[in-house]
């Protein structure tokens, strides 16, 4: 349980009255929600509840068919996934889309991506200015690397690693963007329970040390219960709860939709 | 050499801050880059963080506990606690709360220098039931921000007070150092005794610095050696190659990046002295192989035969015979195309000594080094002894031996045949436990509890742990350990428990290999059901039987031990199982446990028949149990006396 440090009740993103339609299918009705700056909020739902197109409408992927979203007060509703990351939102994939032939190091040196500025010609050269920018960024990286403790493998290629390693990859590779937002689609899938304890440790590390605000799609409960200050939960593309994990945990109409009624 | 001004390890640091100080003494691996530390900044922090102690009153005599990883910030709290006269006390850095609490308490530590939060975490529990603990000190920040309990100090906050306290005591650290005579207690090393409690081995300047200096000019070390510390830093022998030899010869200690980057690692620093025990030797050289048999075909033939080349040669040279002209004109394209780029990629292409210790090493294992040109040798060295008392000498290796004793070691085996020794290094006693002392220290000399002889060649042989040793009834010395080792060599053979003591003759129990003789097996055809099955096979007697006829003549090469050759042996029906309690989970057999188990069987070796039948219950793995009927056969084994002539 996430005991220290109070959220800010500023909100960083606040997603008003959004719809999204497949041709016949609703994927999201008219879901209103905010994500408070330095929060950790988790999205539940069962399968095909919207968790995941909701990710893809915050992050610029699909576009909205009604309603708005602002990041940092500001409408961005209609922005491609190139400006979104841009303005500080980074994430990561419910299947892993690394670059699978490359290095760990490089895969993450990716992330710094938009970070870079110089001319082609100077990068090509590795001269002046461009040796300089590369070693600044190689030296974040590697706080990163430091921090999620993947220096054994930062020379290994991605492609070769166990899964719940690439995983942890992904993550870094997100954090190298320096996001103010950091989406995490199902960050413990097919993991074990000793992988899974090592993800949330981290996430926890991110959100305490580099005060990222972090929203999260999660399957295993007692993660959500355990790391989230704040869970939100859909079904049939709705929202049908909000508020912290003992108040969502008490919800009837989430579970009835998908705790399931033993649930203790 | 040796004036007064030298005699602790923090004047030795001086005098190196003086005469080499822009020589790098300590490399980390930090964010991936190798940050280098000279004898000057050494000192430098040293001092620093000696202040910040000094500032938070510490006494001399005082002791400081030291756990983590090896990091070049915990060698500095060692000698900054050195340099105010207290004594470090390392610790087991994976060691469980329980297990620190007591050493923490019985070593009264008012002060600890960790490395990061697991460690703080585990140090705050201690501190809740040994209030004696009165500081914590950590290196590594991460996740202690929100910390709050006010015995916590980063180390950089620590520096910070000792700044401090240097503007109003100057001159402070250099007559605190100045202060420090030979015979002060240098460190407290406990060792993880396998009974009862552990025991804290008081080892002084004097002991430490002599015996490093005679090991030194012994192997002729010089400050240009690179020496990579990922041992734990509890362990006497981390203490005395990456720090007591490191100070005295003015050499580099590296630390890796974290426990799993240290093949990497090592690589990139390409050590010139390295020590390993055997089991690390061993993953080293698997996962070569992997690597090998991962490769295109014609390489892996090409690595295999010139590896078999290079087995064949160090076997005549070990051995002191000449080497056939035409391995000795192919040796040197082996050189060209595997030896070479293999040490290079091993990170052992610079390597002048190293060191194997600990356990018997494997003789696949142990030539497989050196066929490469990578000087392994053997040592033997316990904590009570500053860490080393035997060393084989360059170019007089031998397999079964940890050679002579260094340069003021003495060394004799009593009438029990228990090793003892008298040296330089020969501690000062065990802190706080006089009985423990006594029974362990005999005027000047050190009972070791191992059991020993010595060849033709002045080399000693560490043959058991004396308590296990025995006679037979013609009181032949009957060493079980030594002989089950040797049958362990073997790839057929798995586990084996010899018996002996108060007998006719030494006789075996023999676990196969399931999957080496199952391999073996198939490869001829030979059809088996089950372990019980393989196991009662004629043809795999027979193979056994070879095996341990081969560990019979090659014990004829001992005077003390060819007596004790093995005459008969049978073939467990079943594996010795830590679940039936027949072994411990380390894998060490339980021999009493054993031997009262299968006294049938060992009554039928000393009896007459060809064969004998057993049940034996086994304990499946999810608790069940049932009952093996088998009928177990008895085999006799040659055995050569003298000369070679059997009897």
């Amino acid at each position: 349980m996430k005991v220290d440090g109070s959220p800010g009740l500023t909100p960083i993103l606040e997603v008003q009255d959004v719809s999204v339609r497949f041709g016949a299918v609703q994927a999201l009705e008219r879901v209103s929600l905010q994500i408070r700056r330095g929060e950790i909020v988790a999205i539940i739902g069962p399968n095909g509840a919207g968790k995941t197109t909701l990710l893809n409408v915050i992050s610029g992927f699909y576009h909205p068919t009604a309603g708005r979203i602002l990041f940092e007060g500001r409408d961005r509703t209609h922005l491609r996934p190139y400006d979104v990351a841009a303005l500080g939102i980074a994430r990561t994939f419910q299947n892993v889309a690394l670059f699978k032939g490359m290095s760990v190091l490089d895969n993450i040196m990716t992330g710094r991506l938009l970070k870079m500025r110089g001319s082609f010609l100077l990068e090509a050269l590795y001269w002046g200015p461009a040796m300089k920018q590369e070693l600044e960024h190689r030296a974040f990286v590697e706080r990163i690397i430091d921090f999620l403790e993947i220096e054994a493998i930062r020379k290994a290629s991605a492609g070769r690693l166990p899964y719940g390693l690439q995983k942890r990859v992904e993550l870094a590779r997100a954090l190298a963007a320096e996001p103010k937002l950091l989406l995490l689609d199902e960050p413990m899938a097919g993991m074990n329970v000793e992988e899974k304890e090592d993800m949330c440790r981290f996430i926890l590390g991110v959100n305490d040390e580099f005060g990222t605000t972090i929203a999260l799609i999660e399957h295993d409960m007692s993660v959500v219960m355990d790391i989230s200050d704040r869970v939100v939960a859909l079904d049939y593309g709705r929202k049908i709860a909000d508020g912290s994990p003992d108040e969502v945990r008490a919800d009837q109409g989430v579970i009835d939709a998908y705790l399931g009624v033993s649930h203790a | 050499m040796r004036e007064s001004n030298q005699d602790t390890f923090p004047k030795l640091a001086l005098r190196n801050a003086q005469r080499i100080p822009r020589k790098v003494a300590m490399r980390e691996k930090d964010l991936g880059i190798w940050q280098s530390y000279t004898w000057s900044e050494y000192v430098e922090q040293a001092r620093l963080i000696a202040l910040g102690l000094a500032a938070l009153g510490f006494a001399r005599g005082d002791k400081t506990a030291v756990v983590g990883d090896n990091r070049p910030q915990l060698y500095w709290a060692m000698l900054a606690t050195q340099a105010l006269g207290g004594v470090p006390v390392p610790l087991y850095q994976d060691s469980i709360e329980r297990e620190m609490q007591y050493i923490v308490d019985h070593a009264e530590a008012r002060f600890a220098v960790v490395e990061d939060q697991e460690q703080v975490d585990k140090l705050l529990h201690v501190r809740e039931q040994c209030p004696v603990l009165e500081w914590i000190i950590y290196d590594d920040p991460r996740g202690l921000r929100h910390y709050r309990d006010s015995c916590l100090l980063s180390l950089e906050d620590l520096k910070e007070r000792g700044r401090k306290f240097a503007q109003d005591n100057p001159g402070y650290f250099d007559q605190e150092v100045a202060r420090g005579r030979a015979d002060d207690t240098a460190i407290i090393a406990y060792t993880s005794g396998t009974t009862g409690q552990p025991k804290g081995a008081m080892l002084s300047h004097r002991n430490l610095i002599e015996t490093a200096r005679n090991a030194v000019e012994r192997e002729k070390l010089t400050e240009d050696e690179e020496v990579m510390a990922y041992l734990p830093m509890a362990w006497i022998g981390d203490h005395m190659f990456s720090f007591g030899q490191s100070v005295v010869a003015g050499f580099t200690t590296n630390c890796p990046e974290s426990a799993a980057t240290v093949l990497a690692d090592l690589k990139e620093i390409g050590p010139t002295y390295f020590f390993a025990p055997p089991s690390i030797w061993e993953n080293i050289l698997t996962s070569v192989m992997i690597r090998v048999d991962d490769t295109a075909w014609i390489k892996r033939r090409t690595v295999h035969f010139f590896l078999d080349l290079a087995r064949r040669v160090e076997r005549c040279r070990l051995a002191h015979r000449s080497v056939p002209l035409r391995d000795r004109l192919l040796y040197p394209l082996g050189w060209l195309l595997v030896y070479g780029p293999l040490r290079d990629n091993l990170g052992m292409g610079r390597i002048r000594v190293a060191y194997t210790a600990g356990e018997a090493i494997g003789p696949e294992l142990f030539e497989f080094y050196r066929s490469l040109g990578i000087n392994v040798k053997q040592l033997y060295g316990m904590t009570e002894s500053s860490a080393l008392i035997c060393i084989q000498r360059d170019g007089d290796v031998k397999l079964d031996t940890v050679g002579p004793p260094l340069p003021g070691v003495e060394v004799r085996i009593t009438e029990s045949g228990e090793v003892m020794y008298r040296s330089p290094g020969v501690f000062q006693g065990y802190y706080k436990n006089p009985e423990a002392t006594r029974q362990t220290l005999d005027d000047g000399w050190v009972h070791s509890g191992d059991a020993g002889v010595f060849d033709r060649d002045g080399h000693l042989k560490i043959i058991d742990r004396a308590r296990d040793v025995g006679r037979l009834v013609d009181g032949t010395l009957f060493a079980p350990k030594y002989l089950e080792n040797k049958l362990k060599f073997s790839p057929y053979v798995k586990e084996a428990v010899c018996v002996g003591n108060g007998r006719a003759f030494v006789s075996a129990l023999v676990n196969i290999d399931l999957a080496s003789v199952g391999n073996w097996a198939e490869r001829r055809n030979l059809a088996y059901t089950s372990y019980t099955d393989l196991a009662q096979k004629p043809e795999v007697y027979d193979l056994i039987r070879q095996e341990v006829v081969r560990v019979n003549r090659s014990l004829l090469e001992d005077e003390s031990l060819r007596g004790a050759q093995i005459r008969r042996f049978l073939l467990l029906h079943k594996e010795l199982d830590a679940d039936d309690q027949e072994i411990t989970r380390t894998r060490k057999v339980r021999r009493g446990f054993v031997a009262q188990k299968y006294a049938p069987l060992i009554e039928a070796l000393y009896g007459s028949a060809d064969h004998v039948n057993v049940e034996a219950q086994v304990t499946y793995e999810d608790g069940r149990t049932a009952t093996v009927r088998a009928a177990v056969r008895l085999c006799d084994a040659e055995t050569f006396a003298g000369a070679g002539a059997r009897t």
